[in-house]
């Protein structure tokens, strides 16, 4: 037992929050927390604007409320965008309260409901969300046992519990359950010396593998995204996009839009939308607008965006040091200098951003397809005028997120919209919305000076990495001799982009992994030694040697020099405190410059498991998905002007790439839980470029390693 | 200018004045409700938006509603009778075949088409005829199995 702090009493024994009745919930939708902690990745740390940040409840109701049906709402602000936590939070409610699974619902992303949280991203909801939760479990599971010792007359000590019921060891007829306890009411009572919550040994649900709880509202069509908040009245509105980023407007020519029946023009400034009840008579207003605009954009496209980028930065920032460079360099045989690149890459969800929104005395109501809900409530509240009080985001599921609903321009465009016409209004980009607006993965270049000794071992390791950010630069490797410096910032520069850029799927670490493992089996092969051998002669850390064994045996390895034209590849690395190994063998097309992965294995270490059938997904759906940006998905620009701006020019992975994938997830029960939605897609790159390499001798330098770029590397080494 | 359009939707017979050139995807979601229709990209490449029209899968964000006027069209609502799943959806959930869920219904939807088409479809001949659905979460390699799995039920005669 631990002291924590006083604990305080609510008052207010209705079943109601924050002054809303229950029936005005949505099902499923609405909850949030904030906590301070101290590993939060700085490149995620500056996608956040400066909001004052709220303390977490120090009260165990704001993460749970019991029925009197016994059903148990658990409130969480993070979101669900299919990386699974609908599941995993459940399981870890459910059993430390010790209530079936079953009983226990998700709210999710309602500012209205749920406390303040910063958002869902950098795979934060298992390492830090859910410890206060299963805290608050514990503290309300240990305040019902003394409830339920009062009311069944014997001492606590003489109770046991299971699924809700609380029962006399001695006399099992003697029992009551929570509900009957609660009967729907806020708990009053409170603990000064908080319960320690279960250890991995008294879990009886968490660890085991959970199927998604929401695949039944999924696969009927009964799941509901923002899109799907209508109302008879509402209006479909379109905006006023500009031709490129940077353009301005000079004028603009509604009249054409307003003789359509129908159609309400709104305009504000720059910002003009035409609004319909049917989103087809939208589609064709905004068309008829007439607008010219006046351009100073960027001189800088996709081919010479690298040049700029390595001009631009002016900022440094030394991430990590050791020893002594000049040393280091003394200590090497051989010295080799690569420079790696990647361009700007898309989220490209399925659902594109998307809001709803309605005013009502007073009160807007937000349903956004957003991973920040409280940072966007705080936006309409200062954007509109409106108390924070009298603004609701709400966050019904979302379809597909990975880093590009951290912005969410969209919500504050359907609220703007809502409270000038005073209807519900629907915004729902459009694909070329989504491409144009979306804060891209920034293009970046990462320079290395790596060194070794005759027999391989590295001795010097000069890492710069420009624009990517910092998250998994940082060697891994042991290395006597070692610099990492970050350039430039992961977000927005000054000058910098073109456009948005953001937090993409791991943010940094694609690029960084990529860039460092590939310099990795170039010294391997240099060296003539297997990748995998010269790994394990170069690391000391325990884990990362553990999972590439794991992996090694997963896919049967053999050692070989490289290139071996076997199509085997490599890669190892860590995120969010996850270590991850991959090898892949791929078939490469000489003659077309064609990949095709034909297998890949993944073994990660992710301490205590929460759910292995949501986390095994999520691996399969980081190699999925990390295919696209190691052979096709780049934008391409003029620039602020957007190229590629649909899904025919802009090219996801699709059936006929998959590859065979097995994974494994090792058995670390006893250590805290890691990151699981994102670890397993920073290895692709490295993984798929040093498999190419094995392939056919040609080393691969940009990602995404393109047919064409394939072919040029075949034809330099002759 | 209005017009009654009459086709059969999820079973019943329905009828409705409106803009014959509205396209089929809104008319769904708007007039009739039926959100489970998830619009993507608009262009017909994504694939989520994909209903049956006459047993044959089509993409609902390229087409007018006029096109299906004495037609049956079935949306992912249509698919279960009286809350019972059909066998891909069940399937589906089995496999765990889905993340975010918005490409779901469009993937549900081509995977009835093509077995009603092929009921015993190959590997090959699955990744074909799913080729052109876009799922970015990844679930791809769980979908293959649900259909493979629900190809075989389906056979089994539980299905008419």
């Amino acid at each position: 037992m631990k002291k924590t702090g006083a604990g305080k009493t609510v008052s207010s024994g209705s079943t109601e929050r924050a002054g809303l009745r229950r029936r005005d919930f949505f099902k499923l939708l609405g909850a949030g927390i904030f906590i301070i902690f101290e590993t939060w990745d700085s490149f995620e740390l500056m996608a956040l604007p400066a909001e004052q940040r709220r303390a977490l409840p120090a009260d165990f109701n704001a993460f749970l409320w019991i029925a009197e049906d016994g059903s148990v709402s658990c409130y969480t602000g993070k979101i669900e965008m299919g990386q699974g936590i609908i599941t995993s939070l459940a399981q870890m409610m459910a059993d430390e309260l010790d209530v079936e699974m079953e009983k226990v619902k998700m709210v999710m992303g309602d500012t209205d409901l749920c406390p303040w949280d910063m958002g869902t991203f950098g795979s934060m909801t298992t390492r830090f969300f859910a410890p206060p939760m299963r805290a608050a479990a514990a503290e309300a599971r240990t305040i019902l046992l003394q409830l339920g010792a009062e009311r069944l007359g014997v001492p606590q000590s003489q109770l046991e519990v299971k699924n809700g019921i609380i029962t006399d060891k001695m006399n099992d007829k003697n029992k009551v359950s929570y509900a009957e306890l609660t009967k729907g009411k806020k708990i009053e009572k409170h603990l000064d010396i908080k319960p320690n919550v279960k250890d991995y040994t008294q879990f009886k649900i968490v660890g085991k593998p959970n199927l998604h709880q929401d695949a039944r509202l999924k696969v009927t069509g009964q799941a509901k995204y923002s899109g799907d908040m209508l109302f008879p009245d509402t209006l479909f509105a379109r905006v006023l996009r500009p031709p490129s980023h940077g353009a301005k407007l000079v004028s603009a020519d509604v009249s054409e839009a307003e003789k359509m029946e129908g159609i309400k023009v709104v305009r504000e400034g720059d910002f003009i939308a035409v609004l319909h009840k049917n989103r087809d008579k939208a589609d064709e207003a905004i068309v008829k607008v007439n607008a010219e605009y006046s351009f100073d954009e960027m001189k800088v496209d996709d081919k010479t965006i690298f040049e700029h980028l390595l001009k631009t930065a002016s900022s440094v920032n030394l991430i990590a040091s050791k020893g002594d460079l000049a040393t280091g360099r003394q200590l090497s045989e051989t010295v080799i200098d690569s420079e790696f690149y990647n361009s700007y890459v898309a989220h490209a969800p399925i659902e594109p951003h998307t809001a709803a929104a309605r005013m009502e005395d007073g009160k807007i109501t937000v349903w956004a397809s957003t991973q920040r809900p409280f940072p966007v409530q705080e936006t309409i509240s200062r954007e509109l005028g409106i108390p924070l009080e009298k603004v609701r985001v709400n966050t019904p599921f979302v379809g597909g997120g990975f880093g590009g609903k951290s912005a969410s321009l969209q919500a504050s465009e359907a609220a703007r919209l809502a409270k000038i016409t005073g209807k519900p209004v629907m915004v729902a980009w459009t694909r070329e919305e989504e491409f144009f607006y979306d804060t891209f993965r920034p293009a970046a270049v990462v320079k290395i000076t790596s060194g070794m000794n005759k027999s391989g071992k590295i001795n010097l390791w000069d890492y710069h990495v420009y624009y990517a950010g910092d998250r998994g630069s940082d060697t891994i490797y042991d290395v006597p001799n070692a610099y990492t410096t970050s350039h430039g910032s992961g977000s927005t520069g000054p000058k910098a982009h073109p456009f948005g850029t953001g937090a993409w799927r791991a943010p940094g670490n694609n690029t960084n992994t990529f860039a460092r493992e590939s310099q990795i089996n170039i010294l391997a092969s240099k060296a003539g030694i297997d990748p995998l051998e010269f790994r394990l002669k170069n690391l000391k850390d325990e884990r990362m040697i553990g999972v590439l064994k794991a992996v090694a045996e997963l896919f049967g390895y053999t050692p070989a020099k490289n290139p071996s034209g076997r199509g085997y590849g490599i890669a190892c690395g860590t995120d969010t405190g996850t270590y991850v190994a991959h090898i892949a063998e791929v078939k490469v097309d000489k003659k077309t410059g064609h990949v095709q992965v034909v297998r890949v294995a993944c073994a990660q270490d992710m301490g205590l498991c929460i759910n292995p059938e949501g986390s095994i997904i999520q691996m399969e759906g980081c190699i999925t998905m990390g295919l696209g940006y190691c052979l096709t998905e780049e934008i391409q620009f003029q620039g602020g002007k957007i190229d590629n701006l649909s899904f025919d020019a802009y090219e996801l992975p699709r059936f006929s790439w998959l590859p065979k994938i097995s994974t494994l997830i090792l058995d670390k029960k006893d250590q805290p839980p890691q990151g699981g939605g994102e670890p397993a897609i920073i290895c692709m790159g490295g993984l798929i470029a040093n498999a190419i390499f094995d392939a056919t001798g040609a080393r691969l330098f940009q990602l995404p390693m393109t047919p064409a770029r394939i072919l040029e590397a075949i034809k330099k080494i002759g | 200018m209005e017009e009654t359009i009459r086709f059969e939707l999820n079973g019943k017979k329905t009828e409705i004045l409106l803009d014959p050139k509205l396209t089929l995807i809104w008319v769904l979601r708007t007039q009739f409700g039926l959100t489970g229709t998830k619009f993507g990209c608009g262009e017909g490449i994504c694939g989520a938006c994909t209903v049956l029209i006459d047993k044959v899968p089509v993409r609902s964000c390229t087409i007018p509603v006029r096109e299906v006027a004495g037609k049956k069209v079935t949306t992912i609502e249509g698919l279960s009778i009286n809350g019972n799943l059909h066998p891909v959806q069940k399937a589906f959930i089995e496999h765990d075949a889905l993340q975010c869920g918005y490409c779901t219904p469009g993937m549900i939807i081509t995977a009835v088409g093509l077995l009603l088409k092929n009921p015993a479809p190959s590997e090959q001949e699955i990744l074909h005829g799913m080729e052109d659905n876009l799922c970015r979460c990844g679930a791809h390699v769980r979908i293959i199995k649900a259909i493979q799995s629900a190809a075989k039920e389906m056979k089994g005669g539980k299905l008419s």
